[in-house]
């Protein structure tokens, strides 16, 4: 029986970023949809009735939800398709998932903290942000990926809040990549992978799709 | 190769440890933190991020939050196996003890933390997601199926503070979510989550001494 997949989406969002850069990278062909936050479609309300939220991976009529579990779960289900994006080795991913866990809770922590406009926690968002480069460079280290064998699980977990840097870095009037030689190189390696740069969002169009949120919220 | 958890009496969330080591008949040796006088060296180490319990160290290696322990336990030492055969059925498993993890411990601290009017709330919210784990469950004798699994570990370690929310939130499990009430019962005859959970009156003394130490009474 041939694979249908269909992916749930929203262009600007991080989370729906991971299963379209897991799906490219391993050449697996599926249905993009875009939805309407404003207007969700019956599709996703069913697919997703706990959270309502995108991205769902629909895998022959069968949702599964959730970023990391769709990876995860893309990873499982086309393991002869390379790259294997999770370590083999259960040591080194059980320090993929702690990581990638750590990068979802540190960068909404302080990403909106930095988005608020009260002064004191704009500059708590930045300082944490800062922490959280800081440890990401360190856990990098002098490898051209996290993962070891090349492109993998904590690359994609990563790699889809750099189209959100820009709009950190002007609601925080702060510069991002200039002070982390060793993830700016990363990033650089990223967007040479074609199936991941063509994943990713414009930073330019996350930013438009940020102020058009400022303006709903009447900020 | 040693295993060492690093774990605090009360801490659900070094119940899941203990029952998953438990299932998987491993030995291991267990050291008792101190989170209010003084973490130790080797906790403050292991999790510089989070400085919190529990830690698995497996041959002096260090494995961080509960439910990625399990993941870890369970890939580590084959048999039983607690995460389900098929990869559809491992993401939902997934899914629910992401939830679970998001969801049911802040629900719970609210409910003793809350003074007034937010308690009231914070038991309404509480209820809510239960429901959902209810409805998750289904007419299923266990959330592994036939079998006890990865996400009844997950969940039923929680339960040794549901004592505690009912008593500062003023309702009961077995009237608000029965299946659920149901499956606890099931799972509490497994001995190996006997034997790994607090006792839950020790609990509701200790949230107790926290609430002092938070001002709330």
């Amino acid at each position: 029986m041939e694979d249908k997949v269909i992916l749930l989406d929203f262009y600007p969002s991080m989370f729906g970023m991971r299963p379209r850069v897991a799906l490219a990278v391993k050449g697996i062909d599926y249905e993009h949809r875009e939805e309407d936050k404003e207007n969700k479609c019956q599709l996703l309300l069913e697919s997703n009735p706990i959270y309502k939220e995108i991205p769902v991976l629909i895998h022959n009529g069968k949702p599964v939800c959730g970023s990391f579990v769709i990876v995860e779960y893309i990873d499982e289900v086309w393991k002869d398709k390379s790259p294997t994006l999770l370590p083999c080795d259960p040591y080194q991913r059980a320090q993929a998932r702690f990581l990638a866990d750590y990068i979802d809770k540190k960068v909404m922590e302080t990403g909106n903290l930095i988005w608020c406009e009260e002064r004191e926690e704009k500059e708590a968002g930045k300082k944490g942000f800062v922490e959280f480069m800081k440890q990401m460079e360190s856990e990098l280290g002098d490898k051209p990926f996290f993962g070891d064998n090349g492109f993998g699980f904590l690359d994609v977990a990563l790699i889809t809040y750099t189209p959100w840097f820009k709009t950190f870095e002007i609601c925080g009037d702060f510069s991002i990549q200039q002070d982390y030689p060793k993830l700016s190189s990363w990033v650089k390696k990223c967007l040479e992978i074609e199936s991941v740069s063509k994943s990713l969002a414009d930073p330019d169009n996350v930013y438009n799709f940020y102020l058009t949120i400022k303006e709903k919220r009447g900020i | 190769m040693p295993v060492k958890v690093l774990d605090f009496w009360a801490s659900p969330f070094g119940v899941r440890v203990r029952v998953a080591l438990a299932e998987k008949g491993v030995s291991y040796e267990s050291q008792e933190e101190d989170l209010f006088g003084g973490k130790s060296d080797l906790l403050l180490q292991s999790n510089p991020i989070y400085e919190k319990v529990p830690v698995l160290l497996h041959d002096d290696k260090p494995v961080l939050e509960s439910s990625n322990i399990v993941y870890y336990i369970d890939e580590t030492w084959p048999s039983p196996k607690l995460l389900p055969a098929s990869s559809y059925d491992r993401s939902r498993a997934r899914f629910w003890t992401d939830f679970i993890d998001k969801k049911v411990y802040d629900a719970g601290r609210n409910i003793w933390m809350g003074k007034g009017a937010e308690v009231e709330a914070a038991k309404d919210e509480f209820i809510d997601v239960l429901k959902k784990l209810e409805g998750a469950l289904g007419n299923r004798e266990y959330y592994g199926g036939d079998q006890f699994g990865f996400l009844d570990i997950i969940f039923v370690s929680l339960s040794c503070w549901f004592p505690t929310y009912e008593k500062y939130g003023g309702f009961k499990v077995e009237e608000e979510t029965p299946k659920i009430a149901a499956w606890l019962k099931k799972c509490y005859k497994r001995e190996t989550v006997a034997k790994s959970m607090p006792d839950s009156q020790k609990v509701i003394e200790f949230v107790g001494m926290m609430r002092k130490m938070h001002g709330i009474e």
